[in-house]
């Protein structure tokens, strides 16, 4: 065994250890920090399996966004949690039990038996690549090959944030979503909160920008000025919007409106929905994913953020 | 081994109208959160109908377009690299299907979700115009995409915005039962996208047309698709996967009611049936197809006989749409040649689609018309229906027709699909799925003549007086429930060039 | 066994665990847990067909390593609107289980 397969069992098992304790484990909170920890572990086995643009992506969104949202709820429901005791007996947790193992076994077989080399697309990517004037192919994938996808999942982003703030008390259309917990008297979470967001933003901007060529790209980007902007709200430094106001709204849409915009141009100039001019394709692309990268950043706060609450009485 | 390469082609032929089908409800879903909750009404009920315009295109063109349907790849690459959209006949009746419905349903909503009264913060009616632009743009790409990884995103649009329709209200029990259908709608997506990450594995494509010759009987194949059909069975809320159904869709207000059970739960069953017909014709076995049938006939029979038992009229109707699902179901055992081995578009999947269809009028018609009776009399309780037949002659008329169709009686669409199912039924020499479909009929009448016996016996000494409500609130459903009566007419004679347009689709596909 | 086949085997056994955390248990944040655990299992999966997929001077083949991508932003979506449901649930004394407190079970008719 090469000591590369032994730091990868290791590194599996530890992951596959830290989910386990976080199913296991009575308490919510605990649960989720043993999510956040298996997060980071997942974002190093992303590097393992050399795809660095879905290990930032994982560190980013799928253990420290969705963390961070995990965190405040179980802080918030930690005594009502705490006061629920029923459980399922001992034999429907058996039967469910066995199931889960069967299915798992029946998966595990079956992923044994897909081929060592199966027909992949990577080649048809890299001879398709220059023509869309990109560098990193799985950007590629994601802006031009499979661009109907990307503007698809913005819609989705949109309409699932519309669908949390549509969760707000009638009266609380007219407020502003209030972070959980913000810690406006931590001293240290101030200074960080005034020193890390310039420059985050210009990280973040770098990540789109060298994205193009390199690991990186407007999503990665964007979670980088999402975080930014969650830790000022934090702080307490800044609020919020209100839900209902005008620019929210419009920078909301900016990023799949213009998305949709070039899409639909170029059934005229280039001849298919969503297809790029050959000659113009990477100038396209960065037009698109800078309104795409400032739609994300601000989508992917806000639902952390939550649904609006009623501004308190003065 | 790489598979050939992906050049950069043309787009077929035409196929325009297939992006406008996806594209327009997006437009309209981005100018209502961009314009806000003032605007929202307008903009939402003045985009619905252009929705029926393009419909009758994609139609016109899949005409046109002749055995094989029309094709379009997005951004000029062509699949396995690209994405391709797709059209035949099926789409093209649920693209129209879909439009109608929507637009019916929007049109009724103008009442409770117009343009917010001054003062209102207009919460409920930019929630309520986005979720639907939001589920019809999701419903036209899960009837035209062709790619399994677009559909999933397609299935993730539909249920973010079908789950905020449910708990408008804002209330502990809806909420909670927009909840169990989040559950369960996300359970069915990643069981989904678990087969399609097979599949991807097995054979390198995602596209249903390179799938459906590359795939072969083993076991990554058959891992995949029970993965999936268990994941939209789910979202389907087939037997015995339904139990988030009738919380949600009774607990929604009346218009989203219409959509929910019309058109919502019609897109992952539409995925089924492209997934088992075409992307993987060649793993349909005997077995399968009569579980899938046999799961339809427990939906038909225990959601008619909950449905029996239900002492709330919105519930009832929330059962009836359960056991409705059951039918489509029946088009799987129904379908399948087991001489070929493969399931055969022939009158088996037009009578499928014929049921879709007219249960899409149907229940629309119904769930609204069943809204507007609680209104009226300030309750939905059964027992206290009476004198609703003097209260509102037009509401209970629209009901009565929309069972009508429901029961599968003649002139209706409901009967002209159980006609198809039945006759697919005797020419297959399967007699008891006829025996279940008769059953059906029976316990879906039996419902409906308890609602209508109630309704026209008189009124309680104790009941509250009737509330007014404007007339025009009964015509859009009372046009479904029209539409769903003489679908049967006006369908068949159409349909079977249909029919024979998807039997020549069929063969030009299978070289 | 090839590092891809291991990880496919992790991938494999966090599904079922996922999957067995949401059928057990009560509390809804922790159904929400295990649901993203599926799906970081599923996502695994797509990453192992992407490292078998090495060709043509790639270390990995792009489009499953972009359908991920797009899958985590989905889920986080998808557990946006799961906590806001049920931090509103909560508030609104529906409790944070499905338990049927408020009212009929789905398929007993109302009293």
């Amino acid at each position: 065994m090469s000591f590369d397969l032994i730091y990868e069992l290791l590194l599996g098992l530890l992951a596959l250890a830290t989910a386990t304790w976080s199913v296991a484990t009575r308490d919510s909170y605990s649960a989720v920090v043993g999510f956040v920890g298996y997060g980071l572990l997942m974002a190093l086995v992303w590097m393992q399996l050399q795809a660095v643009d879905v290990a930032l992506t994982e560190a980013a969104i799928g253990s420290g966004l969705t963390g961070l949202l995990l965190l405040g709820a179980a802080a918030r429901l930690r005594k009502a949690d705490a006061r629920v005791t029923a459980r399922p007996t001992r034999t429907l947790r058996a039967v469910a039990a066995l199931a889960c193992t069967g299915l798992a076994a029946a998966l595990a077989a079956t992923v044994l038996s897909l081929p060592q080399s199966p027909p992949s697309l990577t080649a048809a990517a890299v001879s398709a690549l220059p023509a869309t004037g990109l560098g990193n192919p799985v950007n590629g994938v994601l802006m031009a090959f499979r661009a109907f996808d990307t503007l698809l999942e913005k819609v989705v982003l949109v309409l699932s944030l519309v669908g949390v703030w549509s969760l707000a008390p009638e009266l609380g259309w007219t407020g502003r979503p209030r972070l959980l917990h913000p810690f406006a008297d931590d001293g240290v979470l101030r200074f960080l909160a005034r020193t890390l967001p310039p420059l985050g933003l210009l990280f973040g901007l770098h990540l789109m920008w060298n994205g193009a060529d390199e690991p990186g790209g407007a999503f990665q980007g964007a979670t980088v000025l999402a975080a930014m902007w969650l830790l000022v709200l934090m702080a307490g430094l800044g609020e919020a919007p209100p839900v209902r106001s005008r620019w929210l709204r419009v920078a909301a849409v900016a990023g799949p409106a213009t998305f949709l915009a070039v899409g639909i141009a170029g059934m005229g100039i280039a001849g298919a929905f969503l297809a790029y001019p050959e000659a113009h394709a990477k100038a396209l692309i960065l037009f698109i994913e800078v309104p795409m990268m400032l739609t994300v950043a601000l989508v992917l706060a806000l639902l952390v953020a939550g649904p609006p609450e009623q501004a308190p009485h003065p | 081994m790489p598979l050939p390469e992906a050049l950069a082609a043309g787009p077929s032929a035409g196929g325009g109208w297939l992006v406008a089908a996806i594209a327009w409800p997006v437009v309209a879903l981005l100018l209502v959160i961009a314009g806000g909750e003032r605007l929202a009404a307008r903009t939402g009920a003045l985009a619905l109908p252009v929705g029926i315009a393009i419909a009758i295109a994609v139609a016109l063109d899949v005409a046109n377009a002749g055995a094989g349907g029309l094709t379009y790849h997005v951004g000029g690459w062509a699949p396995p690299l690209g994405i391709a959209l797709r059209a035949d006949w099926l789409a093209a009746a649920m693209l129209l299907v879909t439009a109608v419905v929507a637009t019916g349903a929007g049109v009724h909503a103008l009442a409770d979700f117009g343009p917010p009264r001054a003062g209102s913060p207009g919460r409920a009616s930019l929630a309520f115009w986005a979720s639907l632009l939001g589920a019809w743009a999701a419903l036209n790409l899960a009837f035209l995409g062709n790619d399994l990884f677009n559909l999933y995103v397609a299935l993730e649009l539909l249920t973010f915005a079908a789950v905020p329709l449910v708990c408008l209200d804002g209330s502990a029990a809806t909420l909670q039962a927009a909840l169990r259908y989040l559950l369960y709608a996300l359970v069915g997506s990643v069981l989904y996208l678990l087969g399609a990450v097979l599949l991807y594995g097995a054979y390198g494509t995602l596209d249903m047309g390179l799938l459906a010759t590359a795939v072969r009987p083993e076991p990554a194949a058959w891992a995949a698709a029970a993965l999936m059909t268990a994941g939209l069975l789910a979202k389907t809320a087939l037997f015995p996967l339904h139990l988030w159904l009738p919380p949600a869709h009774a607990g929604a207000p009346p218009a989203a009611s219409a959509v929910l059970s019309a058109l919502v739960v019609k897109g992952s069953f539409f995925i089924v049936l492209r997934l088992w017909f075409e992307a993987l014709p060649g793993l349909a076995n005997a077995a399968a197809m009569q579980l899938l049938g046999l799961l339809g006939a427990g939906a038909i029979l225990y959601g008619s006989a909950l449905a029996l038992r239900q002492s709330r009229l919105k519930l009832l109707v929330a059962y009836s749409t359960v056991a409705q699902i059951g039918y489509l179901f029946l088009v799987f055992p129904l379908a399948f040649d087991a001489s070929t081995g493969r399931l055969a578009a022939g009158t088996a999947l037009a009578g499928g689609l014929l049921q879709a269809v007219s249960h899409a009028l149907a229940k629309a018609a119904m769930f609204m018309s069943a809204g507007l009776i609680a209104v009226t009399l300030g309750h939905d309780r059964i027992a206290g229906l009476g004198g609703l037949a003097r209260a509102r002659p037009a509401t209970l008329l629209t009901f009565a027709l929309a069972g009508v169709s429901l029961v599968g009686l003649p002139p209706s669409g409901g009967f002209a699909a159980k006609w198809l199912l039945l006759s697919a039924a005797v020419a297959t020499g399967q007699w008891w799925w006829a025996v279940v479909i008769v059953l059906g009929g029976l316990l879906t009448g039996a419902y409906l003549v308890l609602v209508l016996m109630h309704a026209l016996s008189e009124p309680d000494a104790s009941a509250a007086a009737p509330r007014p409500v404007a007339s025009w609130r009964d015509a859009a459903p009372l046009v479904l429930a029209l539409l769903a009566v003489f679908m049967g007419l006006a369908g068949l004679a159409p349909f079977e060039v249909g029919q024979e347009a998807v039997a020549a689709q069929a063969h030009g596909a299978m070289p | 066994m090839s590092p891809t086949t291991l990880y496919g085997l992790f991938g494999a056994a966090l599904v079922g665990l996922g999957l067995y955390g949401l059928l057990t248990e009560p509390r809804l944040l922790r159904k929400i847990i295990a649901f993203n655990l599926v799906g970081s299992g599923v996502f695994l999966l797509f990453g192992v067909v992407a490292r078998r997929g090495a060709d043509a001077g790639l270390a990995g083949d792009p489009v499953p390593q972009a359908l991920v991508i797009t899958g985590i932003v989905v889920a986080f979506s998808a557990t946006a609107l799961a906590v806001a449901l049920l931090l509103r649930l909560h508030e609104a004394g529906g409790g944070t289980t499905l338990d049927d407190d408020n009212g009929a079970g789905p398929d007993r008719p109302p009293s």
